[in-house]
Formats: C-alpha cells, structure tokens, sequence
C-alpha cells in the first residue's frame, strides 16, 4: 500500500505529524497556564491597589459625613449589609432546596423521566442572569407595596441562588447508591425518615459545598441588589431598611472623581476577594472533611 | 408512636412538595411578573417597532432597543471569539496531556475563577484592561480611544466566561470511552491526532452545547461589562468605541425609572427580552447535554 510513497515522502509526513503534535501540547499547556497566570495576576493586582488603602477603620467604621469627600470612615456599613443578605437568602435557599433536592432523589427515586425534567428547568434557571432576578424582585416588590429594604434584598438574592442550592447538593446526592435506600426502605422506615436521617447524612459533604457556594454566590452579587436593598449609610437594624452591600460599595466608590475614595474601592475589592477566597478554600475543606467519615 | 411517624412524615412531603413547586414555577412567575410591568408598552409600540427601532428618546416616548441587542452580542461576540480556543486548549490539555496530580491542583484555580464576583473582575478591567487599550492598543492601530469599548467589554467577559465554559468541557471529555482513545493510538495515530478525530468528534454535540451555554452567560452578564464598556448609545460596531449592552441599559438606569412615564416599562421589557433570549438557549443547549448525557 505504501510502495507508491517514496520514503522521503514518508519521512516528510512524519515530520508534519511530529510538529503538529508538539505544536498543539505548547498550545494547550500554553492556555492552561495561562489561566493561573491571569487568577494569580487578577488577585495579586486587587491585592496591591488595595493594600495600602486598608486599614483597621475600612472594617470597622460605618461612613462618617463627608465620606464621599474623603472624609473618614469606612465600609462597614456594606459588609454587615452584604453578611445579613447572603446569611438571610442562604437560609431561605436551603428551607426550599435541600428539601426539594432530597424529593427528585428520594420520593421521585422511581420516576427517572420526571427526575430528569425537573433538573433541566432548574439547570435552566441557573442559567438566567442576575439582572433579570433583579428586574422581578424589584417588580414583586412593587406589587407587595414594599420600598427598597433588607427584606426585599434577601428575598432576591434568595431566589437567584435556591436553584444553585438545589442543584449543586442533587449532584452529590446523584451519587448515593441506590441499596442504601432500598435498604432502609425495607427496614419499613418512612421516606421523610430515609431523606433527612439517610441520604441527608450521607450527602452532608454536598450540602456544606451547596451552601458555600451559594453563600459565595449571593454575597458577590451585585446587579440582583442594585434594584432591591438600596443602598444606605447607615449599618441596617429592621429588615424594612435599606441596606448597603459590599459590591455596590465598591461599584459606586469607583465612579467617585475624588482619588481618595477610589482608593478605598480597592481596598473594598481586597475585603470581597478575601472573603470569597476564604468561602471557596472552606468549601474544599470542609466537604473534603465530611467526606472522610461516609459509606462507599 | 406510629402516628407520630405518619404525621411527621405527610408534614415533610407536603414541605417538599412545595418547595419544588415553588422553583418550578418560578420561571413561570418571572416571565410572568415581567410581562405584566411591560404591558403597556406594548399598547403604545408593536413588538416588532420595538426591537428593530434604533432611536432611543425616552423622554419622547421613542423606545427602539436595537442598539443595546446589538451592543450585547458584540461585546458577547467578542468576548466568544476570545474565549473559546483558550477554553478548548485548556480542556484538551487537562483531560488529554496532563497528570492527575495537575488536574487537582486546576481544580481549585477553576472554582476561584469562577466564584470571583463580577464587580472584582470590573475592577480589574478598569485597573488593566481600559488603559491599556486607550494607552498601548489604540495608539497602534493609530485610533483615539478612551479605553472605555467594546473590546474591554469582550475581554472582560472573556475571563469571565472560561472558568464556565472549561468546567463544562472537561466533563464532556471526560465522558469520552477509554476505549475510543486507545483504538485510535494503537493503530498509529498520534495524541494530537487522536484528540482531533476522535475526541473532539465524539464530543462535538458537549462541545457546541457548552459554547451556546456560556454565550448565553456572556450575554446576561451586567456589572462588570457596565463597568468597562462604556455605555453610549450606538448600532456601529468598532472595537475602540463605546457600546451599551442591555443589561446595563438596565442596571444604569434604575434610578431614574420611576420619574419618566413608561421608562419603568421599557426597562421590564428589556429584562423580559433578556430573560426570553436567555431562558430558550439555555433550555437549547441542556437539552443536547441530557440527550447525550441518556445515551451515554
């Protein structure tokens, strides 16, 4: 078959061959390391613009007047804002998903057909962007007669992230196998019983990353709280107040023309990085930790 | 004690049952709730005026969102062009060439890149990308810019979407048969040959799905585009100029919403076409995956 190549021929499509290989592995390692090179870049940047803008008083100091002006203060008010909205929706999201996520695995075990449809419309609706929660918690909001509060924040905040609660735990839980809840179910345990004292246990790992990952989730979220929580000087003490929040802190000091509250902006970014870094090493962690002591 | 059970049992499936109800019907409520606010819109402009219209006068009552649809698919153009090789380099190169050992140390890269709020990353944008363009860019293609353009807006974006766009391609890899791969070297053909014909070719329905899940990311994304892009209302599309992609429209304006007639309905449109566009390539695309994912 191959008689009619001439053996220079041969040679020449090998060498074609080997440089097209080693050309795609340089390529491909190239993007990878090119991804840590741009996280480390974009955090150790944040890092030094902010440093040097962050002080003790940034924490915990509420604005003082003249703030804006560059007068003293700090962002105090957005981080208690940001804490009471994403613990708030949190709480929410898991009273609905977890036990929404425990029904599609364990009441709905037999119905795959049904099982999967519903993870699609919820796959879908983990897609829908954060503005667009915002517009309807803004315009349910309008048709409840509230004003821009906590409330309405972290009511918000918690519809955008129970789809995300729900799914992240049903993967996790996706992976029980099956005899152990065939196993209670023929012990004659009822199915309340075999979701929250069972499976529950068995997918607490997913649970701890479900609930980090939504907490991570709504406290960086900024275009959800534009609409709904307002945004105040003052540290919230009612939930029919309105609060501030650290990305819209950040978001509207930027836009500052005064250098010095610029500079604070960063600072505020270094605040928010920190505290998502340390939710998503807590998440690895954590569900790392649990992991340890289930049944395989 | 067995009523005990029974009635702790109905009281939890009653709790579950509406709790999955509430997020299935959820998408429903939303659309819902948007249309109500955007109707009277419709009464005054057709749908058609609406969306091809480019005069945007809204103390005229002149509503043609024309240019914020193109605004947001240029900047989303971009920011695909830019960010789907490197995506699938990246995955190639984690689930084909490299150890285990270095896919344990992308994973947590991965889930920072992805978990880092959209406002650090305008932050970032605004610290590197807009002056460097205005400043090195520009300058070499001999244009005036202030750095505030659409081509920040993509490359923004871009960073945004990969960590998404990548962890969806690595599952798809992974799915790929063993078995495929080794038929394919033990008949001669080389890694990288192996990958083009055959990976990428049992993978290409995941491929296409992840690219059109991660344009519909890209297209939804508000803060951090806002932040960079400029935001002045244009059909033109040039790099070094200013776009204005509809959800900003949305989320700048919220101030001034409620004190020009129907500018509060004109904004729940664009929330509602957002939500449409995104919601149906969203349902598109994950239809693909779980179809892929049954005959697996």
């Amino acid at each position: 078959m191959f008689s009619d190549i001439s053996f220079t021929e041969r040679r020449n499509m090998n060498k074609r061959k080997i440089i097209e290989e080693k050309l795609f592995r340089v390529l491909s390692a190239v993007a990878t390391y090119s991804l840590i090179a741009t996280l480390a870049f974009i955090i150790i940047l944040i890092f030094i613009k902010g440093f040097h803008a962050l002080s003790w008083d940034m924490v915990f100091k509420a604005p003082k007047g003249g703030y804006y002006y560059g007068g003293e203060g700090g962002v105090l008010n957005a981080i208690v804002g940001s804490l009471y909205i994403s613990i708030g929706a949190t709480l929410i999201a898991t009273l609905i998903g977890v036990p929404a996520a425990l029904f599609i695995n364990v009441h709905l075990a037999r119905y795959k057909r049904t099982q999967n449809t519903i993870r699609y419309i919820i796959d879908a609706l983990w897609g829908v962007p954060s503005i667009v929660y915002g517009a309807f918690g803004f315009s349910l909001m309008l048709f409840l007669g509230m004003n821009a509060s906590l409330l309405a924040g972290i009511i918000t905040v918690a519809l955008l992230i129970t789809p995300i609660v729900v799914r992240t735990f049903d993967e996790v839980l996706c992976t029980i196998p099956k005899g152990l809840y065939e196993a209670s179910m023929a012990l004659g345990s009822t199915r309340s019983e075999i979701s929250f004292k069972i499976i529950f246990k068995q997918g607490f790992p997913g649970f701890i990353t479900a609930l980090l990952l939504a907490f991570g989730r709504g406290i960086g979220d900024a275009a959800s709280v534009l609409f709904t929580a307002g945004y105040t000087d003052l540290i919230p003490i009612h939930l029919d107040e309105p609060a501030a929040t650290l990305p819209l802190a950040i978001f509207f000091q930027l836009s500052s023309p005064i250098p010095e509250v610029r500079e604070r902006a960063y600072a505020a970014a270094v605040i928010l990085t920190i505290i998502i870094l340390i939710i998503s090493l807590a998440a690895r962690f954590l569900s790392k930790k649990y992991t340890k002591t289930n049944l395989k | 004690m067995l009523y005990r059970r029974i009635f702790i049992e109905k009281a939890s499936t009653t709790w579950m049952v509406l709790s999955i109800s509430i997020i299935l019907v959820l998408p429903l409520l939303i659309g819902i709730g948007l249309y109500v606010k955007a109707n009277p819109l419709f009464e005054y402009m057709s749908l058609g005026d609406l969306i091809c219209s480019s005069t945007w006068l809204p103390n005229e009552k002149e509503f043609g969102f024309l240019p914020f649809i193109l605004g947001s698919l240029h900047v989303t153009f971009i920011a695909f062009c830019l960010s789907a090789p490197v995506c699938l380099l990246s995955a190639i190169f984690l689930t084909q060439f490299s150890s285990k050992r270095f896919m344990y140390f992308m994973h947590p890269v991965i889930d920072i890149l992805a978990g880092l709020p959209s406002v650090i990353y305008g932050v970032w944008g605004i610290i590197v990308i807009v002056p460097f363009i205005s400043d090195y860019l520009a300058p070499l293609f001999g244009v005036k810019s202030s750095g505030y353009t659409i081509l920040a807006g993509g490359i923004v974006l871009a960073v945004m979407c990969i960590p998404y766009i990548l962890n969806m391609l690595i599952e798809v890899f992974n799915t790929v048969p063993a078995g495929l791969k080794e038929a394919s070297l033990s008949l001669g053909a080389t890694f990288w040959e192996t990958v083009k014909h055959v990976v990428i070719k049992k993978g290409i329905p995941g491929i296409i799905s992840a690219f059109g899940l991660g344009i519909a990311k890209a297209f939804g994304e508000t803060m951090a585009v806002m932040m960079v892009v400029g935001n002045m209302v244009q059909t033109k599309f040039h790099l070094f100029d200013a776009g204005y992609p509809l959800p900003a429209l949305i989320a700048n304006n919220y101030g001034e919403m409620l004190s020009i007639p129907m500018y509060d309905s004109a904004l729940m449109f664009s929330a509602l076409l957002l939500f449409v566009i995104i919601l149906l390539i969203n349902l598109v695309f994950r239809y693909f995956i779980y179809r892929t994912k049954k005959y697996e």
